[in-house]
């Protein structure tokens, strides 16, 4: 078996970006001095006179973005998700987002695999505080390689993006023949029992965790859901129709993100049991990033308890 | 400066201060009086300075102007809709349920308006960014925002002034609408700003003092503005509610709308002004 490679998101990301400063230069990139941690300091050292650092004004940087947007030109602004999607809320909403202008947000650290920073620097909110901006896509990529393919096609996207990226180093699970497209959910597993619904480094512990509920004979569906908004409602009702009962997985708040987006659709639509795995409204605290995730139960064994709770609801 | 252009520009905005009074008359609500305090600059700007065109509104060059004190809406529409962006007649439709004309301006649905604006603060980091891409890109428009003394009280106005001047953007200029009224009161007695000029300054501005309502002093700042490697601010002296006796200096005005009987007063001493013009 090949060796598991783990890459940060975030460094997919600042990858991607040289990639396409090479190919192209109709577009700024903008931090608020965290180019070394976001890795727009890739971007940064092959193309200075490209990368604009705004300091620490996460707020002033968002409404720059909108500003230069409204020129016409494309921009990449980045921060931690707490500043970018939290301090910068309400830029993002009226100077972004009324407009529908053309900004990729570039939130990485979001999460709770933050880490050692601690509670003020884990962002388990960003999801639900952009979804409920109208015409907002929101892109939660699983991996380096989906990272990269994200951002190439955000720059070719018409209209704002949050895109969401994590400081911890995660396995790659896609090789480069991966099809990434906004707005569409990917089929990872077959199944029929019950369908996990994953976004992010959750992907990877859903994939998982069809492995191990496949061991005691459990069938899962899992459905890698990069984009979060707008949301595949096509995949979900199928997957809904075929397998009865579906288990969400993200690391991020249960109020607000995936799990809710998946809940909202289905219960006016086609009523099914939706478990939501995520943080249970609650802070965050300093720690190894991996031992978080193990504490807050964000791991391939607790979908598979969840997914066993999914079926125990399932309409007869 | 030029006595007939003097002439026009004076006509002209006193026919967007009929505009402000109807437009704000008709909706019922708005902000008369710091449309009525800002709208001699709007004017300068779109009829005499701002290389732009009313049958292009998109035209990829054309200098940027970005109302950062968005509430003064009906100065921006009045003056647009004079300098022949839309039909002046829509804009007693201000406000109403079926019209393009928001309540704070909208650059997706109004033809002129080059950024959508109303949170306080945040145009200026807009007409910055507007100045940054004319600069990495080289195009060699320029871009006006307008800002308010109450505004400025905004954090991200700073955040902005410390970025322009840091990446010399010598291409924006902002003007400080200076009325000294806020919505709670005099700015002072608010949360005082002052000395605005000194903090611009420290901001590492150039910064100009004018009297807002006089056009030679506008267009003398303006001029100046133009030879100076820096961005600009120009703290414009302005009277809230000028050109309406009843408006002037009273902080009543910020946000309310005129009834029947005291539009008509505000319409009779606008028009008694023209006259003595004409």
């Amino acid at each position: 078996m090949a060796e598991v490679k783990n890459v940060a998101t975030r460094v997919g990301f600042g990858t991607a970006l040289v990639e396409l400063g090479k190919k192209r230069d109709d577009f700024i990139v903008m931090d608020a001095d965290l180019a070394a941690a976001t890795q727009t300091g890739m971007f940064k050292k092959a193309f200075p006179e490209r990368f604009y650092d705004c300091g620490i004004a996460e707020q002033n940087m968002v409404g720059i973005a909108a500003g230069i947007a409204a020129t016409g030109k494309k921009v990449i602004c980045s921060s931690f998700a707490m500043f970018a999607a939290g301090r910068a809320f309400e830029q993002i909403r009226n100077s972004v987002g009324y407009p529908h202008l053309n900004v990729i947000i570039a939130a990485t650290h979001a999460g709770i695999s933050v880490g050692e920073d601690g509670a003020t620097h884990q962002c388990n909110e960003d999801i639900a505080l952009m979804r409920t901006i109208p015409g907002m896509t929101i892109i939660n990529p699983a991996d380096e390689t989906e990272a990269k393919k994200a951002v190439y096609a955000a720059i070719e996207h018409d209209g704002p993006i949050y895109m969401r990226f994590g400081r911890l180093a995660v396995p790659v699970v896609f090789d480069d023949d991966y099809k990434f497209e906004i707005g569409k959910g990917v089929e990872l597993r077959e199944g029929n029992d019950v369908t996990i619904i994953a976004t992010g480094l959750m992907v990877k512990e859903a994939l998982e965790a069809h492995d191990l509920l496949k061991a005691e004979g459990i069938n899962a569906r899992v459905i890698n859901m990069a984009t979060i908004k707008p949301l595949d409602t096509e995949i979900i009702l199928k997957a809904a129709k075929e397998t009865g009962a579906i288990v969400t997985a993200e690391e991020h708040s249960v109020i607000g993100g995936l799990g809710s987006a998946v809940s909202e659709y289905l219960s006016e639509v086609y009523p099914t049991p939706v478990i939501k795995l995520g943080v249970n409204d609650k802070f965050g605290h300093s720690g190894p990033a991996v031992k978080l995730l193990d504490e807050f139960g964000l791991r391939a064994v607790n979908i598979a308890e969840k997914v066993k709770r999914a079926i125990s609801l399932k309409k007869q | 400066m030029d006595i007939a252009l003097k002439k026009s520009l004076e006509l002209t905005a006193q026919k967007a201060r009929i505009g402000i009074i109807k437009s704000i008359h008709s909706a019922k609500a708005g902000h008369p009086g710091g449309s009525l305090s800002c709208v001699d600059i709007l004017t300068y700007l779109y009829f005499a300075k701002m290389n732009i065109d009313p049958k292009n509104p998109k035209m990829a060059n054309r200098d940027r102007f970005v109302l950062s004190k968005g509430h003064a809406a009906p100065a921006l529409y009045a003056v647009l809709a004079e300098r022949g962006f839309f039909d002046p007649a829509i804009l007693t439709t201000l406000r109403q349920i079926d019209s393009n004309l928001q309540g704070h301006p909208d650059m997706k649905n109004i033809p002129g308006v080059d950024m959508s604006t109303g949170s306080l603060g945040q145009g200026i980091s807009a007409a910055v960014g507007m100045a940054l891409s004319a600069k990495h890109f080289g195009d060699d428009f320029k871009v006006y925002t307008v800002l308010g003394d109450g505004e400025i009280e905004e954090g991200q106005v700073w955040e902005a002034a410390m970025f322009a001047a840091n990446k010399n953007l010598s291409n924006l200029t902002a003007f400080v609408d200076y009325n000294n009224l806020q919505i709670d009161g005099t700015i002072e007695e608010v949360n005082s700003a002052m000395p605005i000029d000194k903090k611009f300054e420290a901001f590492n501005w150039h910064t100009i003092i004018i009297d807002g309502h006089d056009f030679e002093q506008i267009e003398a700042a303006l001029n100046e503005a133009e030879s100076i490697d820096k961005p600009v601010a120009i703290i414009a002296k302005t009277v809230k509610g000028k050109g309406v006796s009843y408006m002037e200096n009273a902080v009543n005005w910020h946000g309310a709308a005129p009834n029947d009987e005291l539009a008509t007063q505000a319409l009779d001493e606008i028009y008694a002004r023209l006259a003595e013009m004409e």
